[in-house]
C-alpha cells in the first residue's frame, strides 16, 4: 500500500461526481481543531486510506453535533445545532457514520433520530474492530506493542451511555498487547471528569481533579500506554500523566493512533 | 373466663388490624398523590422486557451482587422477610379466628420442620442485620458518614434494623415459650388445647432451659406478650415504612418494572423546543397548529417536582439511601458537594412537603418553592459529569443523572445561570459552530496540514 498518498475527499466533492461514499466520517470539533485530537484524525484516516474504504468527510459543512450544550442544559442551541446537521447530512442522503468521538456518537446514534436523522451511527472503535474481523487491516507480527503493558480508559459515553466495553479490547488485542485493568473498569469505569461540558469550565471546589484520581489509577497498572477513544478522556488523561510528571514514560494514545503505529502508517 | 380474655384479645387483634389497615391506606393515597405531582410520561409498552427486568432487579436482587457480600446479607434479610411472613399469615389468621397455630394440624409433622427453617432464617436475619448495624456504625464504609445522612436518614436506618433485630427476639421467645407449655398440657385445659403439641423448634428449643423454670402463668403471659409485640411490632413497621427510606421494599418493584429501556447516554429531546427551533430556522412557521397557540407555556427544565416526571418522583421514593450511587459519583469521591443520592432524597422531601402544602390548602395551591433551589443547589447541579455512574450502580435503577440534567435545562434556560465559561462555550458554538472559539473556516485546515506534511 503507498502511504503517501492521502485522499480525504469531501461529501460535496462526491457528490458533484454523483458519487455516495459508504461511510461519512464525522470528524467532530476536537478532531477538527484541537492539535492533540488532531493527530488521531490523522491516523483514522491513514487507516480509511490503507484500507481503502470509500469514505468521506463533511469538511467545512461539519458543525457541532451540539452535545456540550445539551449536556449542560441549553436544549436550544442543542436542537438549533441538530436540526441543521441533519439538514445537511440527509440533503447528502448520508446513511452511515463512524466519528471517532463518543460523544457525538451517542448524541447522533441517540438523540438525532427523533429530530428526524436517522443513520447507522458507529464509533471508530468497532469499526476498527470491523476492519481488523474482515482482515481489511493486519496488524504485522503485533507491531511494536507486542508484550507492551497497555491499559484501557473506558470513554462513559461508549461504556455505560451505550454498552461499548468489548470492541476496543478487541482492537487491542489485536496489537498483541499485554492488556492490563484499571482498578475501576468497564461498567465501573471511572469517568476522566469532562463529560457533561465540565470540559468547559473549571471543577467545583472538592479536594481532588478527577483527572488525576483517574491517572492514579492507570498509572498503577504499571501500562505505559493509556489507550483512549475519546477526545476529552485524551486531554484529561494527558494532563493527568503531564501532572505526576511521567510524560516521558507514559504514553496517552487513542485506539486509531494504535493501529496506524502497529500498521506503520 | 379464658373464652372473655380470648374474645377480647380478638378484638384488640381486629382494632390493631384495622388501624394500621387504614394508616397504611392513607398513606398509600398520599404517596400515589406525592408521584402524581409529576408530568406524564408514557412508560408502558414492551411488557416481557419489563417483567424480566423487574424479575432479576428486584425479585432476584441481581445487582445487590455487584457487592457479593453485602448482596448475601441484603438477600439473607429479604429472604426472611418474604418467607417468615408465610408465618406471620399463620399468626394474622390465629389473631383473627382466636386460634393458636392454626396451620399445625393441617401440615402435621411438616409444620415443626417449616417453624425450624423460619427460625434459620429468623437467625440469618438477625446476623445480618447486627453486620448492618456494625457497617454503619463503625465508620468503615464512608459512603454512610456522608452530610445528607446526619439526624433523621441514619436515625431511620438503625430504627429499621434494631426493629427488625427485636422482632425476631420476640418470634424466639414466642416459639421458646410455646414449646415449655406444650410440655404442661396436663395443668389446665386451656393450655392443652391452645399449645397443641408440634415437636421441638430448631433454634427457640434451645432457649428452653431459659423458660422451663417459670411458672405456667408467667409463661403463658410471656407468649402472649411476645405474641402481641411480634404482631403489632409487624404493622406498626408497615405503616412506619411509609414514612421511611424503607418503602423500597415494596416500590422496588413497580420501580425496576418501569424503569429507563433506551440506552443511558441518550437524553431525551424536548419536543416544546423542537417546535420553536423549527420556527426559528423557517423550517416551520408557526401557525400551523393554531389551536397549539394558546396552549399554556411550561417551564423549561425543571424547577420544582411538579416539573419532573412521575418516574422521577417515583425514583426518590423508591430510593433507600443505601449511596451506591454516591459512593460511585466522580464528583463526590473527589470531595465536591454533589450526591447523586441526596439529588434523589431532596426530590422526595420536596415532594412530601408539598403534598402537605396542598393537603392543606388545595390542589391548586403552591408554596412557592422548588426542589431546586430550596432544596438542590446550583453548586452540587453543575459538579455532574453525566457519566451515568449513579445509574449503573442503582441496585434498582434509580436515575438521578435525569433530574440533574432537567434542573440544569432550568438554569441555562429560565435562568439564564449558567457559568461564565458555559456562557462562552455556547456563543461559540452558535458563531464557530465549535465549542471553542476557532473561526469555523479553519475546520477544514486538518487536512491541509496532513497534505502539507506528507508532500
Amino acid at each position: 500500500m503507498d502511504n503517501n498518498t492521502i485522499n480525504i475527499p469531501t461529501m460535496a466533492e462526491l457528490a458533484a461526481k454523483d458519487e455516495q461514499p459508504e461511510i461519512l466520517f464525522w470528524v467532530g470539533c476536537a478532531g477538527s481543531f484541537d492539535d492533540r485530537y488532531k493527530r488521531v484524525t490523522l491516523a483514522f484516516v491513514k487507516i480509511l486510506n490503507a484500507a481503502k474504504i470509500s469514505f468521506a468527510v463533511l469538511g467545512p459543512e461539519e458543525s457541532c453535533t451540539g452535545d456540550p450544550a445539551k449536556r449542560a442544559g441549553n436544549e436550544f442551541l442543542f436542537q438549533m445545532q441538530a436540526v441543521q446537521n441533519i439538514e445537511t447530512l440527509n440533503a447528502y442522503n448520508v446513511k452511515k457514520i463512524v466519528t471517532a468521538c463518543p460523544h457525538c456518537f451517542n448524541i447522533i446514534k441517540n438523540e438525532y433520530p427523533a429530530l428526524g436523522g436517522n443513520y447507522k451511527v458507529l464509533h471508530h472503535s468497532t469499526y476498527l474492530q470491523e476492519l481488523i474481523d474482515q482482515g481489511k487491516i493486519k496488524i504485522q507480527d503485533g507491531g511494536e506493542f507486542k508484550g507492551k503493558k497497555i491499559t484501557f480508559h473506558d470513554s462513559c459515553y461508549l461504556g455505560r451511555a451505550n454498552d461499548i466495553y468489548e470492541a476496543p479490547r478487541k482492537v487491542l488485542e489485536s496489537l498483541d498487547a499485554d492488556l492490563v485493568e484499571m482498578k475501576n473498569c468497564k461498567k465501573n469505569g471511572l469517568c476522566c471528569g469532562a463529560g457533561g461540558a465540565q470540559m468547559f469550565k473549571d471543577a467545583e471546589k472538592g479536594n481532588k481533579e478527577i483527572n488525576i484520581k483517574r491517572t492514579e489509577e492507570a498509572l498503577a497498572t504499571g501500562a505505559k500506554v493509556v489507550a483512549s477513544a475519546c477526545p476529552f478522556c485524551m486531554t484529561m488523561m494527558s494532563d493527568g500523566v503531564k501532572n505526576k510528571e511521567r510524560e516521558q514514560d507514559v504514553k496517552v494514545l487513542d485506539l486509531a493512533e494504535l493501529v496506524a503505529i502497529g500498521n506503520k502508517l | 373466663m379464658e373464652i372473655f380474655i380470648s374474645i377480647f384479645q380478638q378484638l384488640c387483634f381486629a382494632a390493631l388490624l384495622t388501624a394500621s389497615g387504614v394508616l397504611i391506606g392513607k398513606r398509600v393515597k398520599a404517596i400515589s398523590r406525592n408521584i402524581k405531582l409529576g408530568k406524564a410520561e408514557n412508560r408502558s409498552g414492551n411488557g416481557p422486557e419489563r417483567l424480566k427486568k423487574m424479575l432479576l432487579l428486584a425479585f432476584g436482587q441481581k445487582k445487590m451482587f455487584d457487592r457479593p457480600f453485602v448482596g448475601l446479607m441484603h438477600f439473607t434479610i429479604y429472604i426472611g422477610f418474604v418467607l417468615i411472613n408465610i408465618e406471620v399469615l399463620e399468626i394474622l389468621l390465629d389473631g383473627i379466628t382466636g386460634q393458636h397455630r392454626l396451620f399445625s394440624p393441617l401440615l402435621g409433622d411438616f409444620y415443626p420442620v417449616l417453624i425450624g427453617f423460619f427460625e434459620l432464617l429468623a437467625l440469618g436475619v438477625v446476623v445480618a442485620c447486627i453486620v448492618f448495624l456494625v457497617r454503619r456504625k463503625s465508620g468503615l464504609v464512608p459512603r454512610f458518614q456522608k452530610p445528607e445522612m446526619r439526624g433523621w436518614p441514619s436515625l431511620d436506618a438503625n430504627i429499621i434494623l434494631i426493629w427488625e433485630i427485636l422482632l425476631m427476639g420476640a418470634l424466639y421467645t414466642m416459639n421458646g415459650t410455646d414449646a415449655v407449655l406444650q410440655t404442661r398440657a396436663e395443668s389446665s385445659e386451656y393450655i392443652a388445647s391452645h399449645y397443641p403439641q408440634t415437636g421441638p423448634f430448631l433454634i427457640s428449643g434451645l432457649l428452653v432451659p431459659l423458660f422451663e423454670n417459670l411458672s405456667t402463668g408467667l409463661l403463658i403471659g410471656l407468649e402472649r406478650f411476645a405474641w402481641w409485640i411480634h404482631i403489632a411490632g409487624i404493622l406498626a413497621f408497615a405503616v412506619y415504612i411509609t414514612y421511611s427510606k424503607h418503602l423500597h421494599i415494596a416500590l422496588a418493584f413497580p420501580n425496576t418494572y418501569f424503569s429507563d429501556l433506551k440506552p443511558k447516554g441518550q437524553l431525551e429531546n424536548m419536543e416544546s423546543v423542537t417546535k420553536e427551533v423549527k420556527i426559528m430556522l423557517g423550517m416551520e412557521n408557526g401557525t400551523e397548529n393554531p389551536e397549539q397557540v394558546d396552549e399554556e407555556v411550561a417551564t423549561f427544565g425543571a424547577k420544582d417536582v411538579t416539573d419532573l416526571s412521575w418516574k422521577n418522583i417515583m425514583d426518590a421514593y423508591s430510593c433507600t439511601e443505601c449511596g451506591r450511587c454516591t459512593s460511585v459519583c466522580p464528583a463526590n469521591i473527589t470531595g465536591k458537594k454533589l450526591s447523586p443520592r441526596k439529588i434523589m432524597m431532596d426530590v422526595r422531601d420536596r415532594a412530601e412537603e408539598l403534598g402537605k402544602y396542598k393537603d392543606e390548602h388545595g390542589a391548586e395551591a403552591h408554596d412557592g418553592k422548588g426542589v431546586y433551589v430550596d432544596y438542590t443547589s446550583k453548586e452540587e447541579l453543575m459538579a455532574c459529569t453525566t457519566c451515568n455512574a449513579c445509574v449503573e450502580a442503582c441496585p434498582i435503577h434509580i436515575n438521578p443523572l435525569d433530574i440533574i440534567l432537567q434542573q440544569r435545562r432550568y438554569i441555562a434556560m429560565e435562568e439564564s445561570d449558567t457559568p461564565a465559561s458555559w456562557n462562552a462555550m455556547f456563543s461559540n458554538i452558535e458563531n464557530n459552530q465549535a465549542p471553542w472559539a476557532f473561526p469555523a473556516t479553519d475546520r477544514f485546515k486538518w487536512a491541509e496540514e496532513l497534505k502539507q506534511q506528507k508532500s
